[in-house]
C-alpha cells in the first residue's frame, strides 16, 4: 500500500456565528471570528489517498486525475467564496476547520477511481492551525 | 572590526487574518469582473496575511538596539493588527471605504499607521504577504 498526498491551496471568507444564539452569545464563544462582516483565510488542503501501484503504469493515483476532482468538487466551489453564503455543501453548517474537513472528505470519497481510497484530509486554516479527519 | 556607525536592518513579523474584495464603484459589475476576475467575488474571501516591518538604522551606542523588537511588536499589534485582524477590510477598515485594499494600497497603509511612531533616524520599510506567492514592498 502506497500513500499519495496532493497539496491544494484556497482563499475564502467567513465567519463562525450560530444563529440560534444572540450576538453576544457568539461574540462570547467565537471572539473576533465572530464578526459579522467576515474575515478570510488562506486554507492549505492536504488530500492523501492510498492505494496498490498498477502494475503497468506504477501509479496508484494518476495524480493529474485527483488534481482534476480535487479542483471540480472542491476548489471551484471554495477559492475566493464565502463559506457561509457561495457554498453548496457548507449550507446550514458552521465553517470551522473541522467541519470543512469532513465536508471535504464528503465531497472527494465517492469521485475517486476504483483501486484507491480516501486515508486522510487534513486541512491549514493558518500555518499554525490544522485539522485531520480519517473518516472515522 | 570597526563596529561604529554600521547600519542594520531589524526585522518584526506579525500577522492577521481578513476577508476583501477588489471592486471599483465607478465601474458596472461586467467590468469589474473582467478587470478583477474572481477577487470581485460579492460576498467576499479572505487571506492570512503576513506581514514583515524592517527598520534600518545604526545600533544605539548604549543599548545595542536599532529598534527594541518586543516594543516594535507591541506597536504593530496596537497600531495594525487590532484594527485589522478578523475584520472584513472593505467595511471594518475606514482607509478603504474608499479605496480599494489590494495588497499594494494595505502595504502603503500600514507604512502611514506607524511611520509617526519610528525614530526620525530609523528608516521603515513595510512588506506585506497576501499569499505565499503574492506580496508587496513600500517604499520602493
Amino acid at each position: 500500500m502506497v500513500y499519495l498526498t496532493r497539496i491544494e491551496h484556497f482563499n475564502a471568507a467567513h465567519k463562525l456565528f450560530n444563529p440560534d444564539w444572540s450576538k453576544e452569545k457568539n461574540e462570547a464563544i467565537f471572539g473576533g471570528c465572530a464578526n459579522e462582516n467576515w474575515h478570510g483565510h488562506n486554507y492549505e488542503l492536504w488530500v492523501t489517498i492510498k492505494g496498490k501501484p498498477d502494475a503497468s503504469t506504477g501509479y496508484s493515483i494518476d495524480a493529474r486525475v485527483l488534481s482534476k476532482l480535487v479542483k471540480e468538487v472542491v476548489l471551484d466551489k471554495v477559492d475566493h467564496h464565502n463559506l457561509n453564503i457561495d457554498v453548496d455543501f457548507m449550507k446550514g453548517k458552521m465553517t470551522t476547520v473541522e467541519n470543512l474537513a469532513m465536508s471535504i472528505w464528503e465531497q472527494l470519497r465517492g469521485g475517486l477511481p476504483s483501486g484507491v481510497s480516501l486515508h486522510r484530509i487534513r486541512l491549514y486554516e493558518t500555518p499554525r492551525i490544522f485539522v485531520e479527519y480519517f473518516g472515522e | 572590526m570597526d563596529m561604529e556607525n554600521k547600519k542594520v536592518a531589524v526585522f518584526r513579523k506579525e500577522h492577521f487574518c481578513a476577508a476583501h474584495r477588489l471592486h471599483n464603484d465607478a465601474w458596472d459589475e461586467q467590468k469589474n469582473f473582467a478587470v478583477f476576475g474572481k477577487c470581485n467575488n460579492p460576498n467576499y474571501h479572505g487571506h492570512n496575511y503576513e506581514l514583515i516591518v524592517k527598520l534600518i538604522g545604526i545600533p544605539d551606542k548604549d543599548t545595542g538596539f536599532v529598534a527594541d523588537l518586543k516594543k516594535l511588536g507591541e506597536l504593530i499589534r496596537e497600531k495594525v493588527i487590532r484594527r485589522f485582524d478578523h475584520k472584513n477590510l472593505n467595511l471594518d477598515v475606514e482607509e478603504f471605504r474608499e479605496k480599494n485594499p489590494t495588497v499594494e494600497n494595505i502595504t502603503i497603509v500600514i507604512y502611514n499607521l506607524l511611520k509617526d511612531y519610528i525614530e526620525p533616524d530609523r528608516e521603515l520599510v513595510i512588506r506585506l504577504y497576501e499569499t505565499e506567492k503574492n506580496f508587496a514592498e513600500y517604499p520602493a
